[in-house]
C-alpha cells in the first residue's frame, strides 16, 4: 500500500525508538522569535547547553517590535525591550542566524522563512509558535512547539514524538470570485470545529488547493492550528519549486529526483478524510469568540454559547452583514503577504474608509513585502483610503499591553484568532479575508466584498 | 522536575470549551523572558474585574473560597488552544495546579504540560462534569481517577507517563542517544546535502 506525504517525511526523519515507545525525530530547522524563543535561549544558557548545529537555527524579532516608522528596540509594551535585547545577545552567543529589528529581511517568522528559502519541501521545521504549520504549504513537516521543546530541538537536533494520525482535507472544484484561501480555512473550521483536527497531521489536497498560489496555500495551512491539528501540509509542485529556487538559503534548482517523491501515493490511505466543495464557499466572517464560530457574510448569527453572544454583543438571528465597526486591521502571518495587500488595495483604490472607522492599520508581513508594495504604489492607495502604513511585525494580531484599539472596539481583522481579549480587553474581533476587511472598512459595517468588486473601480 | 504519582484535590470546574492560552495567560502578563512571576496573571481577564489594579471578580471560580488551595482544574474540550506559549503551563503550575482533567487538550499545550510535570488527564465530558467540587484522587501508575466511590481509567502515552512518574528531563534522556543521532546525521548529510546548506552557495 502507498504512503502518505506525512508518512514519507516522518519515516525519513525517524532516528530511533525511545524506551517509552515514542519516535526520536530529526529536526532540520529551528526558528525562534523574541517572545517565546528568548525563554528557550535563556534556559539553554543557564543549563550550560549549546546548539548542536547553529547553521540550522534561526531567530527573528517580530512579535512585540514597534511597527511605527523610525523604530528601534523600544516598544510600547511595558518590558518589551528586554525581550528584544536578551534575544539578540543570546542569539549572538549561540551563533545562530538572527533577523534583527531593522534588518532588511526582517518580518513575521512565517513570512520570512519562505522568503529566505529556509523552509524547503521534505524538511522538518519547528518553532515555539503555534502558526508554524503555515510553512507546511511548502511540503515541509512544520509544527509549533513550546519553549522547552525548542530548547530540546536546538540542543539535540531532535524531538521525542508520538506519531499523529493522518487526515486529508480535499477541496474539490474551484473557488468563486472574491472567495479566498482564508474563507476555505474558516469554512473547514466552522464545519468541523476548532478541535476537529486534534491528533492529526492534515494534508490539504484537491483542485482548489492546487489552484492556489503559494501565498494562498500559506493562508490555508496557517489555520491548521486553529483546527487543533498538529500541522497542515500541501504536496510541493512546480509552483513550490519555482517560488523557492535561488532564495538565499534554498537550492538554486530542484532537479534531484528526490523532490518528485514528496507527495502522497495514489493508493495511500488516511485515518480520516473530509471533502469540501470549494465552489459552495462564500466569504466567511467570525461572529463569536472561537474560529469555529464563523458564518458566511450573507448569513445571520446562529444560536451559540451564551457567553460568546454576551462578549461579542450580537444576538442570535442578527444579520452578519451590516454590523457597525470601529476599526480595521490588515496583517498577521495569515494575511500580510504581497498578494493579500494587492487584493485589499484593489478594492480600496479611489475610496475612503467610513468615518466610523477610528483606527485602520496595514502591517506588511515583512520589510521585503513592504518594499514591494511601495514599489507598486500600494502604500499610497492605503494611505489615501485612510489606513496607516506600518513597518512589519505581528502588531495588533494580539494585544501585548502597548499599542491597542480603543476599549470595546469592534474590529474587522485579517488575523487568525477572535478569542476574548486577543486584540485587547473587551475588543470584539471578527476575522475575515483581506478583501472582506477592505470592503467592510469602506462600508463602516461588515460587508460582502463581492458587492464592491461588482461595482468596479470608482469613477 | 518533581515526579508525579498521585494527586488528591477538590476538582475546580471551569467547564467552558476552547479555553485558549491567551485567556490562561494574556500576552500583556508575560513581562520577562523568565518562567516565574506568572501566577498573578493566570486567567487575568476572568479573574479580575480590573486586571491592572488586580481587583478580584468574586464570581470567578478560582476566586471562590473552596478553590483557593486547589491542585486540580476541570475544563472543557480543546483546553489550551491557540498560542504555543509555555507561559500558560508555567502560570498554572506556579498557581499550584498539578493536574487538569478535560475531554481533550490542544496538542502543543498538552506537550508543554508533560515537559513541566503538569498532568493532563483526558476523560469524557460527562465524567468531567460529575467531578466538579468532589474530592478527586488521580493515580498515575494505575491510570485511574476516583471520586465518590467510583473510578475511571484514563489513557496516557507510555513515554509521557514515564517522564511524569520519574520526573525526567527530556534533554538529558535524549543526550543518551547522541551516538545514534550523530550516525543518522552522517548518513543524512550525504543523502540530503541541501539541508545542511552545503550546496546552496
Amino acid at each position: 500500500m502507498g504512503q502518505t506525504l506525512f508518512a514519507k517525511i516522518w519515516d525519513a526523519h525517524r532516528i530511533a525508538e525511545t524506551a517509552g515507545g515514542a519516535s526520536l525525530i530529526a529536526i532540520d530547522r529551528v526558528f525562534l522569535h523574541e517572545r517565546t524563543g528568548a525563554a528557550a535561549l535563556r534556559r539553554m544558557a543557564e543549563t550550560g547547553r549549546t546548539v548542536l548545529d547553529p547553521a540550522r537555527v534561526f531567530a527573528v524579532m517580530d512579535h512585540i517590535v514597534d511597527t511605527r516608522p523610525g523604530r528601534g528596540d523600544g516598544t510600547l509594551m511595558p518590558g518589551g525591550e528586554g525581550f528584544i535585547t536578551e534575544t539578540r545577545a543570546a542569539a549572538r552567543a549561540a551563533g545562530i542566524t538572527l533577523f534583527d529589528v531593522n534588518d532588511r529581511d526582517q518580518g513575521i517568522i512565517h513570512v520570512i522563512s519562505p522568503e529566505q528559502g529556509i523552509v524547503l519541501p521534505g524538511l522538518t521545521l519547528v518553532a515555539p509558535d503555534s502558526h508554524t504549520c503555515t510553512q507546511g504549504a511548502f511540503g515541509a513537516l512544520a509544527w509549533g512547539i513550546g519553549s522547552s521543546e525548542a530548547e530540546h530541538a536546538m540542543v539535540t537536533g531532535t524531538l521525542r514524538m508520538e506519531r499523529p494520525k493522518t487526515m486529508r482535507v480535499t477541496f474539490t472544484g474551484a473557488l468563486a470570485p472574491g472567495v479566498t484561501a482564508k474563507d476555505m480555512a474558516l469554512a473547514l473550521i466552522a464545519a468541523h470545529g476548532a478541535g476537529g483536527g486534534a491528533g492529526h497531521a492534515v494534508e490539504f489536497a484537491g483542485e482548489a488547493v492546487a489552484a492556489l498560489d503559494m501565498e494562498g496555500r500559506m493562508t490555508l495551512t496557517n489555520m491548521a492550528t486553529e483546527f487543533s491539528a498538529m500541522t497542515g501540509i500541501i504536496a510541493p509542485d512546480e509552483k513550490t519549486f519555482a517560488y523557492l529556487a535561488g532564495r538565499p538559503h534554498a537550492p538554486t534548482q530542484f532537479d534531484n529526483p528526490y523532490w518528485a517523491t514528496l507527495c502522497s501515493d495514489a493508493d495511500a490511505s488516511f485515518d480520516r478524510e473530509i471533502v469540501i466543495d470549494a465552489a459552495a464557499i462564500a466569504p466567511m466572517v467570525s461572529w463569536g469568540t472561537s474560529p469555529e464560530q464563523t458564518i458566511p457574510v450573507t448569513a445571520a448569527v446562529p444560536q451559540g454559547p451564551e457567553r460568546a453572544h454576551d462578549y461579542i454583543g450580537l444576538a442570535p438571528g442578527a444579520p452578519m452583514a451590516g454590523t457597525p465597526l470601529d476599526a480595521a486591521f490588515i496583517g498577521s502571518c495569515t494575511n500580510s503577504r504581497i498578494s493579500d495587500l494587492r487584493r485589499a488595495a484593489a478594492l480600496l483604490k479611489g475610496r475612503r474608509i467610513a468615518p466610523g472607522i477610528r483606527k485602520a492599520l496595514v502591517v506588511p508581513g515583512s520589510l521585503a513585502v513592504k518594499r514591494q508594495a511601495e514599489a507598486e504604489g500600494l502604500d499610497k492607495v492605503f494611505e489615501a483610503a485612510g489606513f496607516e502604513w506600518r513597518m512589519s511585525g505581528c502588531s495588533l494580531c494580539f494585544y501585548a499591553g502597548g499599542e491597542g484599539f480603543a476599549e470595546g472596539s469592534r474590529v474587522i481583522s485579517s488575523t487568525n484568532r477572535n478569542f476574548e481579549g486577543r486584540q485587547g480587553p473587551g475588543i470584539r474581533t471578527h476575522i475575515a479575508s483581506p478583501e472582506t476587511v477592505a470592503a467592510s472598512a469602506i462600508a463602516g459595517v461588515i460587508a460582502d466584498p463581492r458587492e464592491l468588486a461588482r461595482e468596479g473601480a470608482p469613477a | 522536575m518533581k515526579p508525579v504519582t498521585t494527586i488528591t484535590s477538590p476538582g475546580v470546574p471551569l467547564l467552558r470549551d476552547n479555553i485558549d492560552t491567551d485567556t490562561i495567560i494574556p500576552s500583556r502578563e508575560m513581562r520577562t523572558t523568565g518562567r516565574t512571576g506568572l501566577a498573578d496573571g493566570l486567567f487575568a481577564p476572568w479573574r479580575y474585574t480590573d486586571a491592572a489594579a488586580r481587583l478580584r471578580d468574586p464570581s470567578f471560580v478560582l476566586n471562590q473560597r473552596d478553590a483557593i488551595a486547589t491542585r486540580l482544574l476541570l475544563a472543557g474540550q480543546n483546553f489550551g488552544c491557540g498560542s504555543s506559549r509555555e507561559h500558560a503551563v508555567w502560570a498554572l503550575a506556579e498557581f499550584g495546579i498539578e493536574a487538569i482533567i478535560a475531554p481533550s487538550f490542544a496538542p502543543i499545550f498538552k506537550g508543554n504540560c508533560i515537559r513541566n510535570g503538569l498532568l493532563p488527564v483526558e476523560l469524557p465530558q460527562a465524567v468531567v462534569r460529575r467531578l466538579a467540587w468532589q474530592m478527586v484522587r488521580i493515580d498515575l501508575p494505575t491510570q485511574t481517577v476516583s471520586a465518590g466511590g467510583e473510578s475511571w481509567h484514563f489513557d496516557i502515552d507510555p513515554e509521557a507517563k514515564a517522564m511524569l512518574l520519574e520526573g525526567l528531563d527530556a534533554i538529558d534522556l535524549t543526550q543518551k542517544m547522541k551516538s545514534a543521532i550523530a550516525r543518522w546525521l552522517g548518513v543524512d548529510r550525504r543523502r540530503r546535502p541541501w539541508v545542511y546548506r552545503e550546496d546552496t552557495k
